[in-house]
């Protein structure tokens, strides 16, 4: 039987090339890790970015494989004169494809249960650094607790930052006293450190790429999170939650240092603490 | 076009009846028992019942809120002491309900007179019910508690406030019935509806009243 | 006719164009503020002739981005599809005269402009447009100016508008619902119902309840703003340097309620889509939709278990962690129907006798598309991944291909598709496919880099790269979308040049050019005022009998009788 021409070989293959050239160019990019993040400096950022491979290889598999079925597709039934297949479905197939996509993506969230559970059900360290961070429009404030190990009492009437005390820190708590308040966040290589978050406007964010963490900063609560920085160097912290016009701008630094070089962190910032009182 | 597979008339439904040849069966919705043309009877009661789970929907949310907000511990939550005057105010629009079910007896059994008196019955219940809404905000307020005062009061006024205003469209629908101004919609099909809605405003009620007497007892 | 009576027709034919016109309103606007959002990204220092004081200030840029979304997912895509297409056509499809309730239907549409309107007078009052993202998070949407310029006024008639839109949605759904369950033809049970009619039933169901909630919500939060109450609201807030008489509110409850609303919505933008999809593929395969059945339950699942994954919205905002675990859950298993449907288009494809006219190139579109965006929400559906995605570009990219291009192209396809039965005329082919070329090009061009941006941490909704140094590397990505985004744009004049152009210039159009199957494309092009001038149909057998072998013809129209189908190559057909 002649087939006939219908002028459906044109766009068929072109649709067929953009496929193919769009399975190329992205799995390109993410083969040659063209625009990678930072490397992880934790050992359960690393978890994540297993997970984050796992996770990329089935989608990644899935993704080539209905593209450029896709592409065979539309090039090889185009129409040539032929007369297309009566079918209702295949029950035995859709059964197949159900188990097969359920299996994989709930195998998938299975598999990555231990990084999510690592980090946010089990609480940090009973001897971890705790350090309160504390949120607002645009800026970041870290508050150690000193060397009594206590976090003064808070008021919130109190805050009052071009007075310089911007956590609103109730001068008549003795806990308070020897509280360091700094705009950075020095924490010791290898220890868990905790951190409190806490926001006095709106919600904000804390988050540094190589901790492959963040949390948002929610007034009236206060959250922890904890991390074992493992990697000593300097990490930017910024805000991801909206936050109003400065939300671009609100940015700070996670630096991690030697356990001395926290010690002597510590040291100079409580001297300069009793200096300023 | 071939029209022996069509049909004059609007035999229109779910679908099921008539499955071959011409003018096949109307179904039982024929010429008198539909609405507007073509609108089977029966779509105004589907109608209000979707509109109900709407409505529903909205006061769930509400209600989930509340509870939400009730696990919260907060400097200033305090148990709202709720106006004695709600128990009475629950009381008739219980009647309410009862008068509508009374006028509807009378329509099925064609007593004009005894439906309009029982369905005006209704309609003033309503409004006495509204009334008493009414002074138990007065009340209150002249307790000192407000819109703003603390989380219970929020959403005691909230809740009263919104379940207030959908009465109030029931009023005007009991209204409308009352003075044929549905025309397009038969009053059988209205009178129907308008009651489904008044029923579930009722059935609404006693549950956030219910609601407020558990949080403040528990 | 009278002038009045025609503007306020309670023709659903003449509603459904008169959604449809609001929301090419809207995508205008909405693609200009995103031009001027991407311009922005690339150089924020540039003059700009219009702005106050000459270089766009910061908030600027986030009223651009607040306004952009609300536009585009209140008043483009869950407007287009579903009050547009399914106005017009769910009734017809059917073989009704009309929907079940006119009036209410005529008042969604005027409520649904007012609310148009009113987000629009945004733009012009003191404080300009609102700041806090189509999401409106509270505190920030919750406390006023104090917070930040456009936070007055600005967001009070932005919710204001949200409101009305909520009330026009809830109205507009219960006629969908309604009609779809008791004006169908005889013979038109639920499974000889076109797929696109299941989508509108799903999504009006989908529309009911979910609006409803953020009705309840932002009426809680206009009472924040306006009534002093603390619904949203905590103790101890100090804003701006002042300190906020509230107590008690949760923020996190607003993402709730919010949420529970936005997932939901998410659906309601593209299950006419899918809806359309399996239609037009069907048509232009010659073949029935593979696995009607499964396609159908598939929507049903995708509608009932989008109630269920909010909280995936939420995995950093401070919800219990163990919730996550349970929304993650829900949200992986979400993909399985999706899953379904891709597969079966495919299969749909298979085996079929492809026509490459305009609207099925982009059917085919949204198919690549589909598979795009859905498989990028794999990572997001994680916690453990999601922690580092979480409002960056990548977050940005997998909505934007989800909906604002498979979404979109679904409205184009629908647009192509009926065009000729709405307006009576052709679209000019050649035109429809080289916008559909430079399209498909062009926003993978855009939308693709968004995904590399967001894993190196490109941050959403920032003004520009200015405040974190590893930004920097980030802005050739920046330069190429913006250059592909004017492009793209540009490519969209095509698509209204024709649109408009073909209204009076276009080709005749027949009853049936697509020799297509279903109930609309045996009444004239366009349609009288009943639908069917009198002669309603019956129906007798499925939607989608392409190449039913031993047929005349490849494909058998729903409303022929039995005894007609064998006759039917002795029938004058108007076909192609």
């Amino acid at each position: 039987m002649a087939r006939r021409e219908r002028g459906s070989t044109a766009p068929a293959l072109l649709l067929a090339i953009l496929l193919t050239l769009l399975v190329v160019a992205t799995v390109y990019v993410f083969v040659a890790r063209l625009f990678p993040a930072p490397p992880p400096i934790t050992s359960a950022a690393l978890l994540v970015d297993r997970q984050n491979d796992v996770t990329l290889y089935v989608t990644g598999a899935i993704f080539v494989l209905a593209q450029l079925g896709l592409a065979f597709a539309v090039f090889r039934f185009r129409d040539r004169g032929q007369r297309a297949r009566f079918s209702h479905g295949n029950a035995l197939l859709e059964a197949l494809w159900i188990s097969l996509t359920l299996i994989l993506f709930l195998g998938l969230g299975f598999l990555g249960r231990k990084a999510w559970a690592d980090v946010r059900f089990t609480p940090a360290d009973p001897g971890a650094v705790q350090i309160e961070v504390t949120t607002n429009q645009f800026v970041y404030n870290f508050r150690y607790p000193g060397p009594d190990g206590k976090f003064g009492r808070l008021d919130a009437s109190l805050v009052n930052a071009p007075a310089g005390n911007p956590l609103g820190i109730d001068p008549n708590d003795p806990a308070g006293r020897d509280d360091i308040v700094v705009p950075t966040l020095t924490v010791p290589v290898d220890r868990p450190v905790e951190l409190l978050l806490r926001s006095q406007d709106v919600i904000h964010n804390f988050f540094v790429r190589e901790l492959r963490l963040q949390q948002d900063s929610v007034p009236g609560m206060v959250i922890p999170v904890h991390f074992t920085a493992n990697r000593i160097g300097h990490y930017e912290i910024v805000c991801t939650q909206l936050c109003g016009l400065g939300h671009n701008k609100m940015h700070s630094m996670l630096n991690v240092v030697s356990e001395s070089d926290y010690e002597s962190f510590l040291r100079i910032q409580a001297a300069a603490q009793g200096l300023v009182q | 076009m071939a029209n022996s597979a069509f049909t004059e008339s609007l035999p229109l439904g779910d679908g099921r009846s008539g499955n071959g040849g011409a003018s096949s069966g109307n179904g039982g919705w024929g010429r008198e028992s539909s609405g507007a043309a073509g609108v089977p009877q029966r779509a105004y009661t589907t109608g209000m019942m979707i509109a109900l789970g709407g409505i529903m929907m909205f006061f769930l949310a509400l209600v989930s809120a509340w509870v939400v907000r009730g696990g919260l511990a907060s400097s200033n939550s305090q148990p709202l002491n709720v106006p004695r005057i709600l128990w009475l105010n629950t009381a008739i629009l219980l009647g309410s309900s009862f008068a509508l079910l009374r006028s509807r007896r009378c329509l099925r059994a064609q007593q004009e007179d005894g439906f309009r008196h029982w369905w005006s019955v209704t309609a003033i219940l309503g409004v006495m019910f509204l009334c008493g809404q009414v002074i138990a905000w007065r009340q209150l307020a002249a307790a000192g508690v407000f819109l703003a005062t603390n989380p219970s009061s929020s959403f005691f006024y909230v809740f009263t406030a919104a379940h207030g205003l959908h009465l109030l469209g029931g009023i005007a629908a009991l209204l409308a019935v009352a003075f044929r101004t549905t025309r397009r919609v038969p009053r059988t099909a209205a009178v129907g509806v308008v009651a489904i809605y008044w029923h579930a405003m009722d059935a609404l009620w006693l549950f956030l009243f219910l609601f407020f007497m558990i949080v403040k007892w528990t | 006719m009278s002038v009045l009576r025609r503007v306020f027709s309670r023709d659903h034919k003449v509603i459904g164009l008169q959604y449809l016109f609001l929301s090419l309103v809207a995508v205008t606007i909405g693609i200009v503020l995103s031009l001027l959002m991407r311009f922005h990204l690339v150089w924020p220092m540039a003059h700009l002739p219009f702005v106050a004081g000459g270089i766009m200030a910061p908030e600027q840029y986030l009223a651009l981005v607040t306004m952009h979304g609300t536009l585009m997912v209140f008043f483009v895509l869950t407007t287009a599809p579903q009050s547009a297409f399914g106005n017009y056509f769910l009734p017809i499809q059917i073989g009704a005269p009309d929907m079940a309730f006119p009036t209410l239907n005529m008042l969604s549409f005027w409520l649904t402009l007012a609310a148009f309107l009113c987000a629009l007078a945004a733009f012009v009052v003191p404080g300009g447009a609102p700041i806090s993202g189509w999401t409106a998070y509270p505190p920030l949407s919750g406390l006023g100016e104090v917070t930040g310029p456009g936070e007055g006024i600005g967001q009070t008639l932005w919710l204001v508008s949200v409101l009305i839109f909520c009330f026009a949605s809830l109205l507009g759904s219960i006629n969908f619902i309604t009609t779809t369950i008791d004006m169908r033809a005889p013979g038109m049970t639920l499974m000889r119902m076109p797929l696109t009619v299941w989508a509108w039933f799903v999504t009006a169901i989908l529309s009911l309840l979910a609006l409803a909630v953020l009705l309840a919500g932002g009426i809680l939060l206009l009472l924040d703003r306006s009534a002093g109450t603390s619904f949203f609201l905590p103790a101890g807030l100090v804003a701006n340097g002042e300190l906020q008489a509230r107590a008690g509110g949760s923020p996190l409850l607003w993402q709730h309620l919010f949420w529970f609303f936005g997932h939901p919505e998410v659906y309601i933008a593209i299950l006419p889509g899918m809806g359309v999809v399996s239609h037009v593929l069907a048509n232009f395969s010659r073949k029935p939709v593979f696995g009607y059945r499964a396609m159908a339950l598939a929507l049903c699942a995708i509608g009932f278990m989008g109630f269920l994954v909010w909280g995936h919205h939420m995995f950093v905002s401070g919800m219990n962690p163990y919730s996550s675990l349970a929304f993650s859950a829900l949200t992986l298993s979400i993909g399985v129907p999706s899953a379904i449907k891709t597969f079966n288009w495919l299969g749909t494809l298979w085996g079929g006798k492809i026509q490459f006219h305009t609207p099925m190139l982009f059917a085919i579109g949204f198919v690549s598309f589909f598979v795009s965006g859905g498989l990028s929400g794999i990572f997001l559906a994680q916690p453990a991944l999601d922690t580092v995605l979480h409002a960056t570009y990548y977050v940005v990219g997998h909505f934007h291909l989800v909906m604002g291009v498979a979404s979109i192209f679904g409205i184009f396809c629908a647009t192509y598709y009926w065009y000729p039965k709405m307006f009576g005329r052709q679209m000019d082919e050649t035109l429809g496919k080289l916008h559909f070329w430079l399209t498909f090009v062009g926003v993978y061009c855009i939308f693709m880099p968004m995904h590399f941006v967001g894993i190196a941490g490109g941050i959403r909704r920032y003004a520009d790269s200015s405040g974190a140094a590893y930004l920097a590397g980030l802005q050739p990505l920046h330069s190429f979308m913006t250059f592909a985004a004017f492009i793209t744009s540009a490519a969209q004049l095509i698509f209204f040049y024709n649109f408009f152009r073909s209204l009076k210039k276009g080709a005749r159009a027949a009853e049936n050019p697509w020799s297509a199957t279903t109930l609309e494309w045996i009444t004239s092009s366009p349609p009288p005022h009943d639908n069917f001038g009198g002669h309603f149909p019956s129906v007798h057998r499925g939607p989608y009998e392409y190449s039913v072998p031993g047929a005349a013809q490849d494909f058998l129209p729903q409303h022929l009788a039995p005894q007609e189908a064998g006759r039917v190559s002795e029938e004058p057909q108007s076909g192609k």
